[in-house]
């Protein structure tokens, strides 16, 4: 009997792996091609407990809109969202005088287009009418920056990508590591469009970022390797801007399905004690 | 079931009161999202105000401007309307309330175009508007005066005033 | 097994009612009396996990559609939306997207579980089919789900997968033309998928209760294979033996979805679908979800695009035809010592075949492909059939309750 129960046990294992493999067998999308993979940053908003860096996603926001802003439009964001918790937290007030510089096309109650200024409410601007537009401007199409950082990833390979699903070594941060190393990717000093981590090398968007481009005034240093990382933890924000929600909520309800788990497996025994 | 024992009779009874309490627990936090999901979002609550112009309203006319999805009435009041509104006893009122308390401004009229019986638009353009030469809902038949203040007809209460200020002479923000 | 309720409700407004609507009489046969086999492994939980699976998909879906606007120009935007305005929006959404791979998960180990305790066997031929059914109608409706988010990966699915219709002769084109609504997978497709994604889930629920009254019929297999010979001896009643046993291992499940939800919620996804639909650029690898992995596998590994089809659609239609292929009498497992080596590379194959499905369709891999494609027809049409006229079971228990109960079932279930 128990060596019946043995080997079913050891089917069941088999078959739990086996599926636990096949659910796992997926390829991070994109991006990489044949070229080196994106070096692993340490971020804050990384693991079960992640929170952004307030002072980090507010210096991305400003090195976004001091240098990404000229071509890149990030218009599923609205001004009002860099006020609201999870994100640079900036205060009202700051929001309200930054949208105001802001030109937004609207249409007045005579029904005759015009440009007004920015209200909190406003959605960040786009800044061609189409692609189109934006091709004929700058040969090809920037794209919008909004949720860039859950659309770019690389592949880890077997085994590397089964593991970055598991508890304690979860690894969620391809896209956002990708930017980091992109903007630091222009290793060619006469080909300033040559990119290392790009697929085809060949990147249209020259290096964009210089050090000391960007001021800071929390004394972080101004370096093109700072401000990518800043800029990057800016965009996974505006790609994710319920993240810190998510992962809170995560905690609770862990903990409520841990201890209801518990109470019902005691429960269970309970009930079954009799019949076996 | 019968078990003699003692102890385990309350014991088993906990274990079961304290399973079904968290799974009610449980049941309830589910419940919450999925109901809360259909107040208004984010973007909803985050609307923007409404500016108009009201430069170009002769007196005597009026504007119908769109706010949260609601018309809007925005009437130039003539100085007998004005009159009118502010004659009137409170005691004939079914929702006794002062004229002045309704404007900012006497010969400006902002209130909410939503009949308070059912919801429907009131009529207001020359002719249409009623006994009190105000509104009239051609619904069910409620007559509104020129404050806005409901006369007679079936309708409880008076069109609804919204938050408004006057930007300039000629420019008002609703909401 | 599941004859005339003897249900009598205690009050006399539930007689009243119950002699006109036994609605009481079935909740009390289907889900309280209905014995159980007292030796059922975890692995018959799976059910249960697949019904809450299927009305929470119901219930997050239909929040989602309040809030979605399926048309080209907006279904993006929508989503996004959802994951940033809506109240509770981007919980609803992470449940919906990583629900579809709960439910699959479930259902692949419900299925291996049937095929390795010989489920499908007789008097379940008719559940095994529904089963079958239900199978294909939540791919049909997991793939037109996939399209709504209207990204890179939804488009270029859409248009693989519809092409495959190009592949029937003379009528191809038409029938291709005539899913699109169009020349081109576009505006009128994503309509029409967003209503059909919204009907099949209902469907599934016709099915699955077809699925549970043929099961009510025939009673539940069990990890021996052996038929119940006495109720009292062999079985416990549904409640509160399942209900509790069931409810633990819900529970624990969830706690795995929920890991997926909170905490990796884009890892089942591809990055490429948070690019809008463009279609002017395909992407570089179209994969689709991971559960249709392996049947991509095998669509590639035929060298002709009539055949791929053909085999793809054959290697899910092969499974109604279980029943009448596995030609051995013994049910489970457990007792076929060959089979269950069989069976294990069979798992292996479909993993196998998962994992070339994501792989670029080129040298070893198509190779690869082709082999286990071979291995997966073969088990159905050669091993099944031939392995019950030479395999030597080992001997099968006598009843249900020799295997679980200590002495040959001194002790008995306690009274109700």
């Amino acid at each position: 009997m128990s060596e019946l129960k043995d080997m079913t046990m050891k089917s069941f294992k088999s078959i739990c792996l086996a599926l636990a493999l096949a659910g796992a067998s997926i390829t991070p999308a994109l991006a990489a091609g044949a070229g080196p993979s994106p070096e692993r940053q340490n971020w804050t908003f990384a693991g079960p407990f992640g929170q952004f860096d307030r002072g980090q996603v507010q210096r991305g926001f400003k090195v976004y809109r001091e240098v990404c802003s000229a071509c890149h439009s990030i218009n599923l964001m609205s001004f009002r969202n860099l006020a609201e918790p999870g994100g640079p937290e900036f205060t009202a007030a700051q929001v309200k005088a930054l949208a105001a510089e802001y030109k937004i096309k609207d249409i007045d109650d005579k029904g005759e287009p015009v440009e007004r200024d920015g209200r909190p409410s406003d959605r960040f601007p786009k800044l061609f009418a189409n692609s189109a537009a934006a091709a004929a401007t700058h040969g090809a199409v920037p794209p919008d920056l909004s949720v860039i950082a859950k659309a770019r990833s690389y592949s880890r390979g077997f085994p590397m990508f089964l593991i970055d699903a598991l508890p304690g070594v979860a690894y969620q941060e391809h896209g956002v590591d990708y930017v980091v190393a992109l903007l630091n990717g222009y290793t060619k000093e006469d080909d300033p469009n040559w990119n290392a981590y790009f697929p085809g090398n060949m990147l249209k968007m020259g290096k964009p970022l210089s050090d000391g481009q960007v001021e800071y005034s929390d004394g972080s240093p101004q370096t093109v390797l700072q401000y990518s990382r800043d800029v990057a933890a800016f965009l996974m924000w505006t790609a994710e801007p319920k993240l810190e929600t998510r992962k809170r909520t995560g905690l609770n309800v862990m903990i409520f399905l841990f201890v209801f788990a518990g109470l019902l497996y005691f429960t269970k025994k309970r009930i079954w004690a009799d019949a076996h | 079931m019968a078990n003699p024992s003692t102890v385990e009779p309350t014991r088993r009874d906990m274990l079961f009161i304290a399973t079904g309490a968290v799974a009610a627990v449980g049941a309830g936090s589910v419940a919450w999202p999925l109901i809360s999901q259909m107040n208004p979002d984010a973007s909803t609550l985050a609307l923007a105000s409404t500016e108009v112009d009201v430069s170009s309203i002769p007196e005597g006319g009026s504007l119908t401007v769109k706010w949260r999805g609601k018309p809007v009435f925005v009437r130039h009041r003539t100085k007998k309307e004005i009159d009118e509104a502010v004659a009137t006893p409170l005691a004939q009122l079914p929702d006794p309330q002062a004229d002045k308390a309704r404007v900012k401004k006497p010969e400006w009229l902002v209130v909410v175009g939503v009949c308070t019986h059912l919801g429907c638009v009131p009529l207001g353009a020359p002719g249409s508007r009623g006994e009190y030469d105000g509104w009239f809902c051609p619904c069910h038949g409620s007559h509104y005066d020129t404050s806005g203040r409901i006369r007679k007809g079936p309708a409880p209460l008076n069109l609804a005033v919204p938050t408004y200020d006057f930007l300039s002479d000629t420019k008002l923000r609703i909401g | 097994m599941s004859g005339p309720s003897t249900f009598v409700p205690q009050s006399a407004l539930g007689r009243w009612f119950e002699s006109r609507l036994p609605l009481g009489g079935l909740v009390h046969s289907s889900f309280i009396a209905y014995p159980t086999p007292r030796n059922l492994n975890y692995f018959w939980t799976f059910g249960a996990i697949l019904s809450f699976m299927l009305v929470a998909q119901i219930i997050t879906g239909i929040v989602l559609a309040m809030h979605y606007t399926p048309h080209v120009d907006y279904a993006f935007v929508s989503v996004e939306q959802i994951m940033r305005d809506v109240n509770w929006g981007w919980f609803m959404r992470y449940s919906h997207a990583n629900g579809a791979s709960m439910f699959f998960v479930a259902v692949y180990i419900h299925m291996f579980r049937g095929l390795y305790y010989g489920s499908y066997k007789a008097p379940r031929e008719v559940l095994w089919i529904l089963g079958v059914v239900i199978f294909l109608i939540m791919m049909a409706t997991a793939f037109m789900g996939y399209v709504l988010p209207w990204g890179q990966m939804s488009f270029w699915g859409a248009t693989v997968i519809t092409n495959l219709f190009s592949a029937i002769p003379l009528v191809g084109e038409a029938i291709t033309t005539w899913l699109w609504g169009g020349y081109s997978v576009d505006n009128p497709t994503l309509n029409r998928f967003f209503a059909l994604h919204y009907l099949m889930p209902f469907m599934l629920v016709g099915v699955v209760v077809l699925h549970v009254w043929a099961l009510h019929v025939t009673g539940q297999n069990n990890p021996t294979g052996v038929d119940v010979k006495n109720v009292q001896r062999d079985t416990l009643p549904f409640t509160p033996f399942a209900t509790v046993k069931d409810s633990f291992a819900l529970v624990v499940f969830l706690i795995f979805f929920s890991w997926w939800i909170f905490y990796v919620p884009n890892y089942l996804g591809h990055a490429d679908n948070y690019i809008e639909a463009n279609p002017l650029v395909t992407p570089a690898h179209i994969v689709p979800e991971w559960y249709f992995l392996p049947f991509y596998a095998i669509l590639r590994a035929i060298p002709s695009k009539l055949g791929g089809v053909m085999a793809m659609f054959g290697s899910i239609a092969i499974l109604a035809f279980l029943p009448w292929l596995d030609t051995s009498k013994v049910r489970s497992a457990n007792y076929r010592p060959v089979y269950r080596v069989f069976f294990i590379v069979f798992v292996l194959t479909c993993i196998g075949l998962g994992y070339l499905g994501a792989m670029p369709a080129e040298g070893g891999y198509v190779l690869a492909s082709r082999l286990l494609t071979l291995y997966y027809f073969g088990f159905f049409l050669v091993i099944l059939p031939l392995l019950g006229m030479y395999e030597t079971p080992r001997p099968v228990p006598a009843t249900i309750a020799d295997s679980v109960l200590p002495q040959g079932g001194a002790r008995l279930q306690p009274a109700e």
